[in-house]
C-alpha cells in the first residue's frame, strides 16, 4: 500500500483542482478556509497548463472575501485536550504562545497529544481523522455541472481537461447530442454519491484526463456498473483536444446500451 | 523503550514546573547522555527568567527528538530532519517567540542537513542544541554523518570509511553567531554555554558529545556509560576562540571543546524589516536617511 498509494495507513485528504487562473485565486482562499476549519492540510494542485496560463483574474474587495478561521479552545489550560473533538469530529486548536503549552507529535497520539502506540489509540485517532472528512463530504465536495438534467452521455473531468470537456459538451449539444458535464472542483473526496445518482439514468460516462486513466478508476467504481465508463486521455505534453472528447461522446451516444 | 508508569513517593524536582511530569519516566536508555543535556537545557531556560508561554521547543525525530515531549512548553516533535524549517515558520509567524531546537546529529545534519545550512546562513534568531552521539541510536546504531572515521556501527561493521562532518566548523562557516561544543560530562560549561546561546541574537549552536552506551559504545567496546562519559571528557581539550576548522573531534586523539564563535550579525528579521517594511511610517521615522523607493 505504501508503494502504490504513498501510505500503508488510512487517511482522507481534501484536494482542489483549478481549471483557470481565476479558480487558482478562488480555490486558494477556499483551500485555506477548509484547512482552518477541518484542521487538515488541504492540497491545491494545478496542471502545468494552468500554472503557465495568463488570463484575467477578478480580485474581489477584501470585505467580500469569506475567511474561515480555526476554532479556538474555550476551556482553561488545565481542561484543554488539543485532540478532543467536538461533535462534528473537529478539535478546537490553540496556537503556539496562547498559554496552553500544547505538544504536537507525528506519532500516534492520545487526546492530550502525547504519543500512544497501542491499537486502541491508533483506532481512535485514525477514525477521528478519517471521519471528520467522510462525515462532512457534502460540505466539502463541489462540482460544476452542465446540462446534467437530461444528459444521456456525461463527461467527468477536472483541471485543464475540464475546459476541453466543456467545449466538447457544448459542441455535442449543438449537434443535437444530449451531453452533460461534471467538472470536479474538489477531486478528493471524490463525489461518489453524485456519480451513483447520475449513472443509472445515463447511457455512458466518460472520464477525460491527462494520464493513463487514474480518476477513471474512481468513476468506474462509483458508477458501480450502472452504465459503461470509458476514458479519453493522453499521456501528457499537450492538452486534450475537445474534438477527441466530442468523438468519444458521439460514439457513446450512438452505441447500443 | 520502557512503558511509562506513575512513579510514586518521589519528592518534587526543582525543574518539575518545566516538565510534563505525567510523561516521566522517559524512554531513554540507562546511561544515555541525553538526560544530562536535557537537564542543562532546562536549567538554562529557567536561568533566562523568560515567561514560559513565550518559549517554544522544536525537535526532529530520534532519541533527542523525544525531548520536546517531556518539556512543559509549547513543544513540537516534528518530522525527520524538519525541526529547523518548522522552527523557521514558527519564528516568522511569531517573531517574539523564543525558539529552541533540540535534535540529534543524524536528524540535524543528514536528513535536515540543508535546512541547517540555510537557517544558519539566514541567521534565523534561534538556538540549536545538537546531541551528537556519533550514530542513529533509536533505529539500532546505524552510521551517521558524525560517525568517526573507522568507528563501527551496524551499517559499517568493519569501521566507517567516511570522514565525518565537523559540526561546529559547519555551523560557523554557514554563519552562526554563536558556536560552542562540550561533552556531556562538562555540565557547568554546557549549562552556561546554552544560557549564552539562548540570550544570543541570531543563530546559536551548541554541540554536545554524548555517550550512547547501548549502540555506539557497545559496538566500539567503550565500556559502561560512566566509562564512556569519562573517556570523552578525558579526550577533551578546552581551546576557546580558536578557528572552528581546527576544533577537531577525533575520539582517538582529542575532542576540542570550548566556545569558538561569538559574533554579532544582523538576523533574518532585521534584513526582512529593512527590505520589506520600508513603507511603514515608523520604520521610515527610524531610518530617515534611507532612500525612498529603494
Amino acid at each position: 500500500m505504501q508503494a502504490r498509494w504513498g501510505s500503508h495507513g488510512h487517511y482522507e485528504i481534501i484536494a482542489l483542482s483549478p481549471s483557470s487562473p481565476q479558480e487558482m485565486f478562488d480555490f486558494t482562499i477556499r483551500a485555506f478556509n477548509l484547512s482552518e476549519y477541518y484542521r487538515l492540510p488541504v492540497i491545491l494542485l494545478a496542471d502545468e497548463t494552468i500554472g503557465h496560463m495568463n488570463e484575467r483574474v477578478v480580485i474581489p474587495q477584501e470585505e467580500d472575501i469569506e475567511i474561515v478561521n480555526r476554532r479556538k479552545p474555550t476551556v482553561s489550560r488545565e481542561d484543554y485536550l488539543p485532540y478532543e473533538a467536538d461533535a462534528d469530529g473537529i478539535a478546537p486548536m490553540a496556537n503556539c504562545g496562547d498559554g496552553y503549552r500544547i505538544h504536537v507529535t507525528g506519532l500516534t497520539h492520545d487526546d492530550r497529544g502525547y504519543p500512544a502506540m497501542d491499537a486502541k489509540a491508533q483506532e481512535k485517532m485514525i477514525s477521528r481523522l478519517v471521519d471528520k472528512i467522510r462525515k462532512n463530504r457534502d460540505k466539502i465536495i463541489r462540482t460544476q455541472n452542465l446540462y446534467l438534467d437530461d444528459a444521456e452521455v456525461v463527461v467527468v473531468s477536472y483541471g485543464i481537461s475540464a475546459r476541453s470537456a466543456m467545449q466538447a459538451v457544448r459542441d455535442a449539444r449543438n449537434e443535437g447530442i444530449k451531453a452533460g458535464l461534471i467538472k470536479l472542483d474538489t477531486v478528493w473526496p471524490f463525489p461518489e454519491e453524485l456519480i451513483r445518482s447520475v449513472a443509472p439514468r445515463t447511457r455512458a460516462m466518460i472520464m477525460a484526463e491527462i494520464n493513463g486513466g487514474q480518476m477513471a478508476l474512481e468513476l468506474e467504481r462509483s458508477a458501480g456498473g450502472a452504465c459503461p465508463v470509458s476514458l479519453v486521455s493522453n499521456l501528457g505534453g499537450k492538452i486534450l483536444h475537445p474534438g477527441l472528447i466530442l468523438n468519444a461522446v458521439a460514439k457513446a451516444a450512438t452505441e447500443k446500451p | 523503550m520502557t512503558t511509562a508508569k506513575a512513579v510514586k513517593n518521589v519528592p518534587p524536582h526543582p525543574m518539575d514546573g518545566l516538565l510534563r511530569t505525567e510523561r516521566i519516566p522517559h524512554i531513554w536508555c540507562p546511561g544515555c547522555g541525553i538526560g544530562t543535556v536535557f537537564s542543562a537545557v532546562l536549567a538554562a531556560i529557567k536561568n533566562t527568567g523568560w515567561d514560559p508561554n513565550t518559549i517554544a521547543m522544536v525537535s526532529g525525530i530520534g532519541c533527542t527528538g523525544r525531548m520536546a515531549g517531556y518539556i512543559r512548553l509549547d513543544s513540537f516533535h516534528t518530522t525527520h530532519g524538519r525541526a529547523l524549517p518548522f522552527a523557521t515558520g514558527l519564528k516568522l509567524a511569531k517573531p517574539d517567540t523564543k525558539v529552541i531546537i533540540v535534535s540529534g546529529d543524524g536528524d540535524l545534519f543528514a536528513i535536515g542537513g540543508n535546512h541547517f545550512i540555510h537557517a544558519a546562513r539566514r541567521n534565523m534568531d534561534m538556538t540549536v542544541v545538537c546531541v551528537n552521539n556519533f550514530n542513529y541510536g533509536m533505529t539500532g546504531g546505524q552510521q551517521a554523518p558524525s560517525t568517526p572515521l573507522g568507528a563501527k556501527t551496524t551499517t559499517t561493521v568493519n569501521g566507517s570509511p567516511e570522514e565525518p562532518f565537523n559540526l561546529c566548523d559547519l555551523a560557523a562557516t554557514c554563519g552562526a553567531t554563536y558556536v560552542a561544543r562540550w561533552t556531556a560530562m562538562q555540565v557547568r560549561s554546557l549549562r552556561s554555554s546554552i544560557s549564552e546561546a539562548l540570550e544570543k541574537r541570531g543563530f546559536s549552536f551548541v554541540e554536545v558529545i554524548t555517550p550512547c552506551p547501548s549502540s555506539f559504545g557497545r559496538r566500539n567496546r567503550m565500556g559502561t556509560a560512566l566509562e564512556m562519559m569519562k573517556f570523552y571528557q578525558g579526550r577533551s581539550v578546552i581551546r576557546s576562540d580558536i578557528d572552528p576548522s581546527e576544533a577537531v573531534v577525533d575520539i582517538d586523539r582529542e575532542i576540542v571543546v570550548g566556545k569558538f564563535v561569538d559574533i554579532e550579525r544582523p538576523t533574518f528579521m532585521d534584513h526582512y524589516e529593512k527590505v520589506n517594511r520600508l513603507n511603514l511610517p515608523q520604520w521610515r521615522a527610524m531610518h530617515p536617511d534611507h532612500q525612498k523607493g529603494r
